[in-house]
């Protein structure tokens, strides 16, 4: 209720690791969030999926945050989790990452808007800004780059 | 109240009513004296008219009605059908479409008025009128022979059931009032056809017509009853109104699926208070209706008899019993047994695992619901089927109008309309069809000078036969006409730079007039405004192929041209062949699988560094699935026997190299997502069993 009263437009972010940087992923566009699973590969698509799994009768395909960012390759662990996200009006897609860690709530005010990043300027195009919360700094991912070639 | 919940119902049913007058017109056309089509194309523009009236499409209502003039002329026999007639009918048919199609879309008529088509045809009316009749004049007699219609003339007194109505003291009181201040009285009695659906529906028009023109001060059955639908075919009212009468009937009349009403003047008498009383009456009301019944009985001499006739023949014994529902609902079922069916194969593969712990119950159960999931599927796909027909009976008028364009003589033959497809592929199939029927016509058949010059049939013919084969079903556009000129196609495809020489000597008849479905390829040396600019048979095939079928062409030169379409039945769910691949699994539809064949490695030989094999007199070449599929194998091993899916394609075939079989079973087809790109291979993916996700692969495209 306090929040209400505060003139500050904040945002809730989903924290996720990919190696030792963290995104944020804007809470609006999530659906989900599961464990690694069987997947199934995709012969001849786009090199960032890994493949498509099944989500209750729904067929989701599921991309590699790390190769989309043009990272080093995902190394599957218990921590792994796919990140289900609904960009548009029935239609989802996975991201996975390496580990969750937390929800953050960032205000307009602790997000600093960046037009280029040192040095990676591939990956760059992905991020919008770049949040501080606490003492760490979060890239906060533009969802419609992700999801355009 | 507003009318917009039976705009459905109106859209619906002035596609059914343009489609008879498009059938009947062409009737009319080699039947001029054909008594029952002029009835029937009558009956319809009618219906058209009231319906687009009611719903306040004006511009639509004033065509139909000068349309409807011009038909109640001919029916009178005071015109006869020329073809100058029929076109501008035809034209006005055109102009009403266009009509329902801004209506569809935006639920408005749009703003054109037509002008041109109205003078036409009053044009029509003035020559061809013997004795000078202004439009209104003919519009109120068909109002009367309306009337007419069913009954003989001697028992429209029976058909006055408002006479038989209980009056309350204070209804008499306000029809005496009524009719002190100058106001009419009138007992009306309703008839809605007996094929009627929504008779509450039709009944509620009623009523907000009248609305409009003056006030009702009884009903029977209850306004109430009468929205719950709980009376029989007929009501009766009492109204008030300062209106004539005729205007009042009118109104009424206008609403469709009304077969007739009854509207006399009525004037309470003084003692009327009892039913009896009522009776007496009839006589004196009669006589205060002469205008009504002298139109009645005038023309019921010319057009009662024919009417008669008319209305027995569409009073069908058969009542269709049908219930109209939103496919979108019909789609949700489908998902819901799709989800059936995948728990069904989940429960299935799990029964399997556990193979010792399963009594023989358990494994009878399992049979049982397998079963019932299967019939489920197949009556919900049933409930989608819907007859081709509902496509193809536009053609008649195309091929029509064609001939008429080019010059042409030519007749359209179908055979198999009732063959029945999944809607979805209903939807998407009319345009290739129309293209390749114009194809027909324009390239396929000569002029009927060549023809006769050949010896020939100086009428072509052009075929569309339909029927189903297995789980697919085959449609064939034929024609008698020149044949696909191969050495032509060659020629323009060196032209055009789609081929080389060379390659044109290589290339088998098959492969030459698959050019044809290349984009932008036309062998017309006229573009003409019909065909061949190009834009068509490459459109055609990718549509079909779209939807999961294929186009063949089969053509003999001077003979004639036929185009094979083969569908699918359904779209959602089918069987396929399980297989495996390295430690990948796949689908393969079965309806695309010849054999299956076990093959020594021996067998198969190189030809053109391509590997083929020999079976039972046939050259198959092979296809490696793991390397099509990208799949790395360690050890480059070679087993002694090969296993492959043959796979066909029309009459070309290939085989499939696995690794091993799992079995058949039913899939239900599932898309892959938004953002991943699906290689053309794959047609969609499907869910096991056992929850893990297997890629569908389309066979067409390997062979």
């Amino acid at each position: 209720m306090a929040e209400l009263e505060n003139s500050v437009e904040t945002k809730q972010y989903i924290v996720a690791k990919l190696g030792c940087e963290q995104y944020g992923i804007d809470i609006a566009y999530v659906d989900n969030i599961v464990r690694m699973q069987k997947l199934t590969r995709v012969p001849k698509t786009q090199s960032y999926f890994l493949g498509v799994i099944n989500l209750r009768g729904e067929i989701i395909p599921v991309m590699s945050m790390r190769r989309k960012l043009e990272m080093d390759k995902e190394e599957i662990t218990n921590m792994t989790r796919i990140i289900i996200i609904k960009p548009e009006q029935n239609a989802l897609l996975g991201l996975l990452v390496d580990e969750v860690r937390e929800v953050v709530t960032l205000s307009d005010e602790d997000v600093e808007k960046v037009s280029y990043d040192n040095g990676k300027e591939d990956a760059n195009f992905f991020v919008t800004g770049v949040g501080k919360y606490k003492d760490t700094l979060i890239s906060i991912v533009n969802i419609n780059e992700i999801i355009s070639d | 109240m507003d009318l917009s919940q039976y705009l459905e119902i109106f859209i619906d049913e002035t596609k059914e009513h343009l489609q008879t007058l498009n059938d009947q017109v062409l009737i009319m056309e080699q039947d001029p004296e054909n008594v029952d089509t002029v009835n029937e194309i009558f009956r319809a523009a009618h219906s058209l008219k009231g319906m687009a009236g009611t719903m306040g499409f004006k511009r639509m209502q004033r065509l139909t009605h000068d349309l409807e003039n011009v038909f109640s002329e001919i029916r009178n026999g005071k015109m006869s059908v020329t073809p100058d007639i029929v076109d501008i009918v035809f034209k006005c048919l055109d102009a009403l479409e266009g009509y329902l199609t801004n209506i569809q879309d935006s639920a408005d008529e749009g703003t054109e008025d037509n002008e041109e088509i109205i003078e036409l045809l009053n044009a029509i009316l003035s020559g061809g009128v013997k004795q000078p009749e202004i439009p209104e004049d003919s519009e109120e007699q068909t109002e009367a022979a309306k009337e007419v219609s069913a009954p003989a003339p001697a028992e429209g007194e029976d058909k006055r059931k408002f006479l038989q109505l209980p009056l309350a003291d204070f209804e008499v009181n306000a029809m005496k009032e009524a009719i002190g201040n100058g106001l009419n009285v009138y007992g009306v009695t309703v008839y809605i056809q007996e094929t009627c659906i929504l008779k509450a529906a039709r009944a509620f028009l009623v009523f907000k017509g009248i609305e409009s023109v003056g006030e009702i001060i009884k009903s029977e059955p209850s306004v109430q009853d009468i929205e719950d639908e709980k009376f029989d075919f007929d009501f009766s009212i009492f109204i008030i109104s300062e209106k004539p009468a005729e205007q009042v009937q009118k109104v009424i009349a206008n609403v469709s699926e009304i077969k007739e009403v009854v509207l006399e003047p009525y004037a309470p008498n003084e003692s009327t208070e009892t039913v009896t009383s009522v009776v007496s009456d009839q006589q004196e009301t009669k006589q205060e209706t002469p205008v009504t019944e002298s139109t009645k009985t005038e023309d019921a001499k010319t057009a009662a008899p024919e009417k008669k006739k008319a209305s027995d023949t569409k009073k069908k014994p058969v009542v269709n019993r049908s219930v109209r529902v939103d496919i979108e609902k019909l789609d949700d079922l489908m998902n819901l047994v799709s989800e059936l069916i995948i728990a069904k194969n989940g429960l299935v593969s799990a029964s399997d695992n556990e193979a010792g712990s399963q009594t023989q119950q358990f494994n009878e159960q399992i049979e049982y619901l397998e079963r019932i999931t299967t019939n489920l599927h197949e009556s919900v796909m049933k409930v989608r089927m819907v007859p081709i027909e509902s496509v193809v009976n536009r053609f008649p008028r195309m091929i029509r109008d064609l001939a008429k364009k080019l010059n042409k003589e030519m007749e359209l033959i179908m055979t198999g309309e009732e063959t029945e497809l999944d809607r979805t592929v209903i939807d998407e199939i009319g345009d290739p069809l129309m293209h390749m029927l114009r194809n027909a016509a324009d390239h396929g058949l000569e002029s009927t000078l060549d023809r006769i010059k050949l010896g020939k049939p100086q009428v072509g013919t052009i075929r569309l036969n339909a029927y189903q084969d297995g789980n697919n079903v085959t449609i064939e556009v034929s024609d008698d006409g020149a044949g696909i000129n191969v050495e032509k196609v060659k020629a323009s495809a060196i032209k055009k730079g789609t081929i080389t020489e060379e390659q044109a000597e290589m290339m088998s008849d098959k492969e030459a007039i698959d050019l044809l479905f290349q984009p932008a390829f036309s062998t017309a040396e006229k573009v003409s405004d019909v065909s061949g600019r190009g834009v068509g048979l490459d459109v055609v095939k990718s549509k079909i192929e779209g939807l999961g079928g294929d186009v063949e062409v089969n053509t003999v030169l001077g003979e004639g041209t036929t185009f094979i379409v083969r569908l699918p039945l359904t779209l959602a769910i089918i069987q396929a062949l399980m297989v495996e691949v390295a430690d990948e699994k796949y689908a393969i539809p079965l309806n695309s699988i010849v054999t299956v064949e076990d093959i020594p490695a021996s067998d198969v030989k190189l030809v053109q560094n391509k590997e083929v094999i020999n079976l039972r007199g046939m050259v198959i070449p092979l296809v490696r699935l793991n390397q099509v599929l990208d799949i790395e194998k360690d050890e480059e091993e070679e087993s002694e026997n090969l296993v492959a899916v043959i796979v066909k394609k029309g009459d070309k075939q290939a085989g499939l190299v696995i690794d091993n079989l799992i079995g058949q079973q039913e899939i239900v087809i599932k898309p892959l997502g938004k953002y991943i790109y699906i290689h053309k291979m794959f047609s969609g993916a499907t869910i096991l069993g056992d929850g893990e996700v297997a890629l569908i692969i389309d066979a067409n495209t390997l062979v």
